[in-house]
């Protein structure tokens, strides 16, 4: 009982970067725009969180300064592929190699490589805390509580039953017919991608400010790219995205569970390391046939 | 008509596209209650001055009033607040959303999205002008007759004053032609100004109060909505056009059938069945034209009778020889020459004329192993001749324009005096000068002998070149019948499914 209680709770922990990268990255392509910076954004949104906490002493500063940094890096994506057309990949990949290495280099200048510096990580709420074994699964961290009961059904909210949803969703779908309607597809996209990159460092902040109170290099480990690939799997609909993301997170915190019984001692640890990857592949293989892509998918949108 | 300013006008419009003059100090008005029609060839400017009006594209010099006041257009934004609707050409429509969220699109301010406004909107229409479309529908589902009412509706619902229509009616059956027509004017009955762009006489003159007459992006003259069709045509083209038709003669009555199709059946790219029991001869001397509606059977035909797609049962014989399931270099072999409607997919754009030219015959042009680029090229010389193609041999063929790119693939198909010629919307797209001379080529054809086979959407085109029709539609044959003393409306109700109850 224990086994699971804890197992569904670290699912719901390890799911919520992967749940606002998802939803950030969804955002982007649903407007029509390929967010690959969003790797590099996480990252960036992991450490300036952390050394805006660490300098101030305040995690809510930190977090804040995540979400600055994610607008920022969301309105150069734009600048990149809206503004300027530029190759979508090349942009995204740019972008999450620029951000990475300015924030490595940042961090140098800030902790010149000593000792690992922490900060109080933020607490967690627990509001059925006296329901014993099962209140365990309710002490999440408030940014997890946010994930799930506050910003995946304003998200869906926003983009399937609002006017400003149906712009972006226009945008991706035929930005010549959103233009003709008198859509500014230009600020529909900046939009679109700048509250996707504020979601997505919100979700790389999660992890220095709250799960482990400190930063490490690689901290992201390729989380972002796992956010692209859940995009897709959840077909641009944010509800089987935040589905694909608690899969993989299950997977995720169970082969974490299983490599400390004896049981599978034999097998190298490595293999279980790599299950989650191989079953978000998997999942691809079997549901990304003949999926409708935006229809304005990587297209920059120029009046003729 | 009225003595107030005209719903809208446009002054000295100027638009260059590098080198080319697209408008040449335009002018032009419309004014509430008429319907202005602006005619033209394809390539005279038509499209991109209205464009202009609507705010889609920015003029080079000139400027736009609505109500004698001058407007600034930057986007499509500032003409629907002026009061300016258009339909173009391709439908700005979002085709997987329903027909509400189209209408709601960029109408909104803030979060909330008015959908129950856009319901009311459509209920309204229908009352007052007899659309009737479903709201809760997907665009994609619906047909394009209903996809253009939709997109007048979405115009109508931002209270625009001045509707602008790019070319209605080529999409359009004749049936649907009647119930645009009935629905314009109802509008124009309402107050509304209509712009109808288009580039046929019959229609323009069916409609319009007023024409102007557009030529290499210059206004050639504005006259009155009666006036004859000769006229009206002499000064689109700049000289009377004459047309190109098919001899009266009938040709020889007993014609031997050179390509038989029995039963055919054939699967679509969605694994659906795109042709059901095709059958279909067609002889000797003879043009026989596919009519229907884009979407019914007609690209898997063609795919078919080259080679390109695998029939799942019947036959496909030309002469004696049996087809079926051959490869495109089979179907060659035996005759059949094909011309397919997507002309850039059938051309490689990097490679020069000459080499475009033998592409599909390189094993004649060998030597030892090695490709033999002189008699390529001399090749290509007198072709180049033989089909007046104004390129050098050299020439890479993106660099051409639409009419000598045909002129590239007529050369190398009927270059090899092919058995049986299957052809696809072969003028699609192309001026009258190319158009003739197209058609006058498929004729010389014909009276050499080969067996040709026509799919195309233009009516007139079929009409005045086919010997006999036959009618595709959900992939079958509903009809068949001589081009002589055709019934145009019976036509028209055969090519919009409606075969029975004519």
């Amino acid at each position: 009982m224990i086994f699971f209680v804890d197992l569904i709770a670290a699912t719901l922990r390890n799911a919520t970067p992967l749940v606002y990268g998802t939803v950030g990255e969804t955002y982007s392509e649903r407007s029509g725009v390929l967010n690959l910076g969003i790797e590099g954004t996480m990252y960036a949104g992991a450490f300036a969180g952390f050394a805006a906490a660490w300098a101030t002493g305040s995690p809510l500063v930190g977090l804040a300064t995540a979400i600055v940094v994610g607008l920022a890096a969301g309105a150069i994506m734009a600048l990149l592929t809206v503004t300027l057309g530029a190759n979508q990949h090349v942009s995204g990949i740019g972008l999450t190699i620029g951000l990475i290495g300015l924030s490595e280099f940042v961090n140098r200048l800030i902790f010149q490589g000593g000792d690992l510096q922490r900060i109080e990580p933020m607490s967690t709420l627990n509001p059925f805390g006296g329901l014993g074994e099962i209140g365990a699964l309710f002490d999440q961290y408030a940014l997890t509580w946010i994930a799930f009961l506050l910003v995946v059904p304003v998200a869906w909210w926003i983009l399937q039953r609002s006017s400003f949803g149906l712009e972006i969703r226009a945008v991706g779908e035929n930005p010549e017919a959103a233009d003709a309607a008198g859509v500014n597809v230009t600020r529909t996209r900046y939009l679109a991608l700048m509250i996707g990159g504020s979601l997505m460092a919100v979700g790389g902040a999660f992890i220095t400010l709250a799960l482990l109170g400190s930063f490490t290099l690689d901290i992201i480990a390729g989380r972002g790219w796992v956010c692209v690939a859940l995009v897709i799997f959840g077909r641009w609909r944010i509800g089987r995205g935040v589905i694909g993301a608690l899969l993989f997170s299950l997977i995720f915190s169970l082969q974490f569970r299983l490599r400390i019984l004896p049981e599978f001692s034999a097998l190298p640890f490595e293999l279980l390391l790599a299950l989650p990857y191989l079953v978000v592949i998997a999942a691809l293989a079997l549901s990304g046939r003949n999926v409708a892509y935006p229809g304005a998918y990587l297209k920059p949108y120029r009046r003729s | 008509m009225t003595a107030t300013s005209p719903a809208l006008e446009l002054r000295g419009i100027t638009k260059r596209f590098g080198d080319l003059v697209a408008n040449d100090g335009v002018d032009f008005d419309v004014r509430g209650g008429e319907v202005h029609a602006l005619l033209g060839e394809n390539g005279a400017g038509k499209t991109t001055v209205m464009r202009i009006a609507y705010g889609l594209t920015q003029a080079d010099a000139g400027e736009v009033l609505v109500h004698g006041q001058r407007i600034d257009l930057r986007s499509p934004r500032d003409a629907i607040a002026a009061g300016i609707g258009m339909v173009t050409q391709h439908f700005a429509l979002v085709a997987p959303m329903t027909v509400a969220e189209n209408l709601a699109l960029g109408r909104a301010t803030g979060l909330r999205l008015d959908l129950d406004d856009a319901r009311r909107r459509v209920a309204d229409a229908a009352d007052r002008f007899g659309m009737r479309v479903d709201p809760a529908a997907r665009v994609e589902n619906l047909s394009v007759g209903q996809q253009q009412r939709v997109e007048i509706l979405k115009a109508l619902s931002r209270d625009c004053r001045v509707l602008i229509l790019d070319e209605p009616t080529a999409v359009l059956v004749p049936g649907e032609v009647d119930a645009l027509f009935a629905t314009l004017r109802s509008l124009v009955a309402d107050g509304l100004a209509v712009v109808f762009i288009s580039h046929k006489l019959a229609e323009v003159r069916a409609i319009s109060d007023r024409v102007s007459v557009l030529r290499r992006g210059r206004l050639v003259a504005t006259v009155d909505g009666d006036t004859n069709e000769r006229e009206l045509a002499s000064m689109m083209v700049g000289r009377p056009s004459f047309g190109v038709e098919r001899p009266s003669d009938a040709g020889p009555e007993l014609r031997e059938p050179v390509l038989r199709i029995s039963d055919l059946h054939a699967a679509g790219s969605h694994g659906l069945e795109a042709l059901a029991s095709v059958t279909l001869d067609v002889g000797a001397g003879e043009i026989v034209g596919v009519a229907g509606v884009s979407g019914n059977g007609q690209t898997e035909l063609v795919d078919v009778l080259s080679g390109m797609r695998a029939p799942s049962s019947g036959s496909i014989v030309v002469g004696d020889t049996d087809l079926t399931g051959a490869d495109p270099t089979r179907m060659m072999a035996a005759g059949i020459g094909r011309i397919p409607e997507d002309r850039h997919a059938s051309l490689v754009g990097d490679l020069s004329v000459a080499y475009n030219l033998v592409l599909e015959r390189l094993d004649d042009f060998r030597a030892g192993g090695r490709i033999d680029g002189r008699r390529i090229r001399e090749h290509a010389v007198a072709l180049i001749e033989r089909f007046d193609i104004r390129a050098g041999p050299d020439d890479p063929v993106a660099s051409l324009s639409g009419g000598n790119i045909q002129k590239v693939l007529l050369a190398r198909v009927l270059s090899r005096d092919p058995r049986v010629v299957v052809v696809s919307q072969p003028t699609r797209g192309l001026d009258i000068g190319a158009t003739e001379y197209v058609r006058s080529q498929l004729l010389e054809r014909r009276a050499a002998g080969a067996a040709i086979l026509l799919v195309s959407e233009d009516l007139d085109e079929l009409l005045a070149l086919a010997d006999r029709l036959v009618v595709l539609y959900e992939g079958r044959i509903v009809g068949e019948m001589p081009t002589t003393g055709v019934d145009v409306d019976r036509l028209g109700m055969l090519m919009a499914g409606r075969g029975e109850a004519a």
